[in-house]
């Protein structure tokens, strides 16, 4: 345990104490790293396989390989980011056992310049979200981003979704920085072409 | 700067990150070229939108199963801490 610190000492993540306990083997702590984090990584994980039974499968299977390998967990990464990588792997192999999606690692779905232009210049409503109830609006964005190919549905959905930095992105899917700016770029352009019908402003409404 | 050159610039654009010397270049083809305008503004709202919205049910049911799952697996089920 550390000593008292000084207030100008650098703020250590209060994750690193718990995973510490957690390796002495308090069951609390990690009780404590299972609640804070069950939720994001259920999200990951039914984001990247579009599946909510394989989603619930991960979500367990991601803690029980973390508690197994907590002593290789060597804190230069935040725990969060190694539970998410550990979330990603899990769920890319899901899909492909389950072979529903020809392009499941994270390089084969760039060769094409597909919705890398964009097309519609329609100016989008002030708050288009608004224009949808809770249940249409949730439609909506579900069916769109299950249209992405995994890879730029994996890279938008911890760069954007999660709100990691691009350097957290890189590290927990193994890329490069540059690889992940390029797939993001992409993946935001191809959303928003495909967002873009529901919600451009309508012929007949005033500029 | 033509529009492509602009969206290569798009991701630092989000990221605050677009080389000091490229600022003003990139903020004067925003304001001069409608289509990049539009692309900018419905590529944020896309972001935000995403971002903003819960898409899946996390209900408390769920977690309390996917918990005590994860706690019975890793310490067996005599050894689980009180909720
Ligand atoms: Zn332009």
């Amino acid at each position: 345990m550390p000593a008292i610190q000084s207030p100008e000492s650098v703020e250590i993540h209060p994750d690193v104490e718990l995973v510490a306990r957690a390796k002495d083997g308090d069951v609390a702590a990690f009780e404590r790293l299972v609640r804070q984090y069950d939720r994001q990584i259920f999200r990951v994980a039914q984001h990247i396989t579009q599946n909510r039974e394989d989603a619930e499968d991960i979500t367990q299977d991601v803690f029980f390989k973390a508690y197994q390998k907590l002593e290789q967990f060597q804190g230069n990464s935040k725990f969060s980011t190694w539970l998410v990588r550990i979330a990603v792997n899990e769920s890319l192999m899901r899909l492909r056992k389950r072979k529903t999606s020809k392009t499941v690692s994270m390089d084969e779905d760039v060769h094409t310049e597909e919705g890398s232009i964009p097309r519609d210049f329609a100016e989008w409503r002030p708050n288009p979200e608004q224009e949808f109830n809770q249940s249409e609006l949730g439609e909506i964005l579900r069916k769109t981003i299950q249209g992405l190919p995994p890879g730029f549905r994996t890279v938008f959905t911890l760069r954007d979704i999660e709100n990691l930095s691009t350097e957290e992105t890189a590290e927990a899917l193994g890329l490069s920085v540059p690889a992940v700016k390029s797939r993001l770029l992409r993946a935001r352009l191809q959303l928003r072409e495909r967002l873009s019908r529901y919600f451009k402003r309508k012929e007949s409404q005033p500029a | 700067m033509t529009c492509t050159d602009f969206l290569a610039r798009l991701t630092d654009y989000f990221d605050g990150t677009v080389p000091s010397g490229l600022v003003a270049e990139v903020q004067k083809h925003i304001s001069e070229c409608k289509h990049c305008e539009v692309v900018l503004d419905s590529t944020t709202k896309t972001i935000n939108i995403y971002r903003n919205q819960e898409m899946y049910d996390f209900t408390p049911e769920l977690e309390e199963r996917l918990h005590s799952a994860i706690m019975t697996r890793c310490y067996g089920a005599e050894k689980q801490t009180a909720k």
